[in-house]
């Protein structure tokens, strides 16, 4: 159960990292090589969907297990926790948040676009909050795979973020900042 | 009565989804917006779908990121956005 909780946590952490680049792919309204729009689009849910199963299998393995004395208080409350439990309520934290994005994400058609957006923005509070909690808490930091994981995700992630606060960001930018050719 | 793709202008901010699912009904303009083949006034914003394009349509009302789109049943004047 401990070893499976530990690669179940890496899993559901780099798919959550891929979902990122996706969403902010999405946002930006370009298809990627081959796949159309609607495909990034799809793909991205997919697999932000995926790392909810995984993040489901991380915290669903642990809580059996006995060597990291989980109760089930824990998954939902942060910060309770017996062995370092500021970095482990940092991953109740994110688990909270993810669960906040991906139910109004799926109930997108019912709540409306605005309430879906502003649920949705906590994903980039979620994610570094994610990759602490890995991290901080994590057993396999000392790794060189994982160091080159965690340095290979965070830059990943900042470069999508720079590119979408950049002013050529939107597919449509040059059109509609008045130059069309 | 055909059903008819209705597009909430308010809401559009041209991503182009719809214009890929439905090629053969949608265009982009310069700026992204989706123009409808051949179509003038007001069948550019209640764009007339075809039985076969029905099932892209819906496919376009759900994935909208803007969720601009919506499927109206012409007969009964039945709004569908909400599936």
């Amino acid at each position: 159960m401990w070893a499976f909780g530990r690669v179940s946590g890496f899993m559901s952490l780099g798919l959550f990292t891929l979902s990122v680049l996706l969403g902010v792919l999405t946002r930006s309204g370009r298809p990627l090589l081959v796949l159309p729009r609607f495909s990034v689009s799809i793909l991205h849910r997919n697999i932000a969907l995926l790392a909810a199963v995984f993040l489901g299998l991380h915290v669903g393995s642990l809580l059996l297990d006995s060597f990291a004395k989980l109760r089930p208080v824990d998954v939902v409350v942060p910060f309770l926790g017996s062995y370092r439990p500021f970095w482990q309520g940092l991953g109740t934290v994110a688990l909270d948040l993810v669960a906040a994005v991906i139910l109004t994400a799926l109930l997108r058609q019912r709540i409306g676009h605005r309430m879906f957006k502003a649920v949705h923005w906590l994903t980039y509070a979620a994610w570094p909050v994610a990759m602490a909690h890995a991290i901080g808490n994590g057993t396999d930091t000392a790794g060189k795979w994982f160091l080159l994981f965690a340095a290979a995700s965070g830059v990943a992630v900042a470069g999508a973020l720079l590119w979408r606060l950049s002013s050529t960001f939107l597919e449509t930018a040059k059109a509609r900042g008045g130059n069309l050719r | 009565m055909t059903a008819t793709l209705h597009i909430d202008w308010t809401r559009c901010d041209g991503r182009g989804l719809c214009a890929e699912l439905l090629s053969g009904v949608l265009v982009r303009d310069d700026w992204g917006y989706p123009v409808a083949r051949g179509r003038q006034g007001p069948e550019r914003t209640d764009v007339p779908v075809r039985p076969d394009d029905l099932e892209a349509a819906r496919e376009a009302v759900s994935l909208c990121p803007r969720l601009a789109l919506s499927l109206r049943d012409a007969a009964s004047g039945d709004s569908q956005r909400r599936r």
